[in-house]
């Protein structure tokens, strides 16, 4: 037994090595320093994001598996994991002002997102089952601490302990599933799941297919796993529900695309249908539940919910110019959610945060150019064009309609017109209604945010061709 | 062998007792101790069974701190016991249902057993054979090296409970006396009294 065991390539790994240790040394350094130390770790988490970024960036396009096999990168990692970088620093950045003036801002948060960022990084590459469940389960940790991170708010606790209470309800029927298929594919590699499953599943097998998609579903937060969606966005802090919106939306469904596509490409018609069904059921609720919200980060879960249904679309094709969809859509999303949370934070006067539609009454009146930032971010999740959401609508329907998959399409255009109603009438509100007080000046970091996203969503339009290409790259590399 | 069938049938009825015992006993406490007798029996079934490695873990990590942690939290919190017994009734269709399941399952078990002994293959049987190879050592083969990477990703979800912790609950409180050993060796003979303390009376 005692074979020679060669030590794995660390070079694919080295974005989450970068994270690891350098969130231990941020530990270390806010346990020395105390409490006043959250201002420069905050800093310091953004460089170490930053540093990782770089080098996913430098990894290798064509796919690399290491660590026995149970890590893989390939161009659609390095896509998924830059989109989900991004979406983390922005989880930091958003919060610098708002954690301050909630006298909330302790070292503790930056170190929890980036712990939690390489969960995500790490469910993205994983080519295992039990790569995948760690990965999630760090992920989901690190979130429902941050859920309850203004520990002495009811609304935030309340949050922190719904999201923990589901998530550990979800984790439990995907370990179930993974148990499953593990039991009948004899593997928990994906290639090797892959290879055995070809043409037909057993019920068994489907059984765990289940169960692993409605884990997967929770993450996501897609009918039918969407229950603690509102409750948690509305509750937690503003920054954190930001974080929520972007970053693990992006590992959830890069976790669904490699599940699906790498381990059970061979049953396409038997995961088809669950997706399908969770894509409907989720653009159904999400356009029609958010009609009657009036706080805008309920809204902006409903919102979520029905974004994650129009991504679903992409994946049910189970074809490259689905991925390439769902990879588009995913990183348009990204940059209008981000646009819109950056607009609920700045809405503050004094001491208080305002929350509801009605206080972004004459918005155009007194902040203008917030408000038409935040209209674009409306028009483009409406899918009006030029705006970049059309495009990203644009793509999953046209790959849903060559994979004759035309009622799903149709369903998708459908709710998407009635989710425009909402939308709108958030333009209508800025626009047409008596303009209420001035809100205080923007802060910075916010305002690079809003700024950096409304360029993306406004002139997308001008310059597809980078963003499509690299989709397309990303989605050839699972095929 | 009888040996063997001796030591199965003593720790499988000891365990499946103090199973029973767990549920049946007034006091929550007793509860909790004959939970531990009913984890160490498993232990030893563990033992007879080849599986070295989990009956330590189990009399480690269960006895030593799952049912200890019990055991505080019975003894700290004040629950009423005799209160929550009162539903007992309420619960008992679904308790039955539950235990009509399990006893289906049991079936179905030793149904395929009867039919084909061949169908259901013993998990027990540890893949290295404990002749060549223990099951510790087979662990240890592939937990720092085939496994390393989910063994550091275990160790940072780890790390995320120990911090989640942390932010959760520890606060400053103020008016808390703390220990200052500084203070203390600083004393001299003459800022300690010593006092005669009468019985039964105190100070």
């Amino acid at each position: 037994m005692n074979t020679a065991l060669a030590i794995p390539a660390f070079g694919p790994v080295l974005p989450e090595i970068i994270l690891a240790a350098g969130v231990l040394a941020l530990v270390l350094f806010g346990a020395i320093r105390g409490e006043g130390s959250s201002g420069i770790i905050n800093i310091l988490a953004l460089v170490l994001i930053g540093a990782a970024l770089v080098a996913v960036l430098m990894l290798p396009s064509e796919r690399v598996e290491t660590m026995g096999g149970s890590f893989v990168v390939d161009s659609f990692a390095k896509f998924m994991k830059a989109l989900t970088l991004i979406a983390s620093s922005a989880g930091i950045i958003l919060s610098l002002d708002f954690m301050r003036r909630a006298g909330i801002n302790r070292f503790e948060y930056p170190i929890l997102i980036v712990l939690s960022t390489i969960g995500m990084l790490m469910v993205i590459s994983s080519n295992d089952l039990i790569a995948l469940y760690l990965g999630l389960e760090l992920l989901s940790l690190s979130s429902y601490v941050i859920a309850a991170f203004d520990r002495d708010n009811v609304r935030s606790t309340e949050a922190g302990l719904k999201y923990f209470v589901l998530g550990a309800l979800s984790s439990g029927m995907l370990l179930y599933g993974a148990s499953l298929v593990y039991g009948f594919t004899g593997s928990v590699s994906f290639p090797t799941i892959a290879t055995t499953l070809q043409g037909s599943a057993g019920f068994g097998l489907v059984f765990g297919l289940v169960f692993v998609a409605a884990g997967i579903a929770f993450k996501i937060s897609a009918v039918p796993f969407h229950m603690w969606t509102p409750d948690v966005y509305e509750g937690a802090p503003t920054p954190v529900t930001a974080f929520f919106a972007a970053a693990p939306k992006m590992a959830g469904m890069a976790m669904a695309v490699r599940v699906f596509i790498d381990a059970f490409p061979g049953i396409l018609g038997q995961w088809q249908q669950i997706i399908v069904f969770s894509a409907i059921a989720s653009m159904a609720l999400g356009s029609f539940a958010a009609i009657g919200q009036r706080n805008l980060k309920r809204l902006m879960a409903y919102s979520s919910i029905g974004n994650v249904g129009f991504a679903l679309v992409g994946l049910a094709t189970g074809t490259s110019e689905g991925i390439q969809g769902v990879v588009i859509y995913m990183a348009i999303y990204l940059a209008m959610t981000l646009g819109t949370f950056a607009v609920i934070l700045s809405m503050r006067r004094g001491d208080r945060m305002f929350e509801t539609i009605e206080d972004l009454s004459g918005l155009s009146r007194t902040h203008p150019l917030m408000a038409f930032c935040l209209a674009m971010m409306m028009f483009s999740l409406a899918g009006i064009p030029p705006l970049a959401g059309f495009f990203a609508k644009f793509a999953v329907f046209t790959a849903a309609i060559n994979a004759n998959l035309v009622t799903l399409a149709v369903i998708g255009v459908v709710t998407s017109v009635i989710g425009a109603y909402y939308y709108l009438r958030i333009v209508k509100v800025m626009y047409f209604d008596e303009a209420v007080e001035r809100y205080d000046a923007m802060p910075s970091g916010v305002r690079f945010v809003l700024a950096l996203s409304s360029v993306f969503v406004v002139l997308y339009v001008l310059f597809p061709a980078p963003l499509t290409a690299a989709a397309g790259a990303a989605a050839r590399s699972l095929f | 062998m009888t040996v063997t069938a001796a030591f199965f049938y003593l720790f499988a009825t000891i365990a499946v007792a103090s199973g029973f015992m767990v549920i049946a006993s007034r006091n929550p406490v007793q509860s909790v101790l004959f939970l531990i007798l009913a984890f160490v029996n498993a232990a030893g079934l563990f033992l007879m069974m080849g599986a070295e490695f989990l009956a330590m873990i189990l009399v480690i990590v269960y006895v030593g701190a799952v049912a200890v942690l019990f055991l505080f939290v019975t003894m700290m919190l004040d629950v009423d016991f005799a209160e929550l017994r009162q539903g007992f009734l309420q619960y008992l269709p679904f308790g039955a249902l539950i235990g009509v399941v399990f006893f289906l399952e049991l079936t179905l078990v030793i149904g395929a057993y009867i039919i084909d002994p061949g169908l259901v293959r013993s998990p027990a049987v540890p893949i290295p054979s404990p002749d060549v190879m223990t099951n510790t050592e087979a662990l240890g083969q592939v937990l720092y090296t085939r496994y390393f990477y989910f063994f550091q990703a275990a160790g940072l979800i780890l790390l995320v409970a120990m911090i989640g912790a942390i932010v959760l609950t520890l606060r400053e409180r103020k008016g808390i006396r703390r220990q200052n050993i500084s203070v203390q060796n600083a004393r001299t003979a003459q800022d300690v009294q010593v006092r005669k303390v009468p019985f039964r009376q105190g100070i």
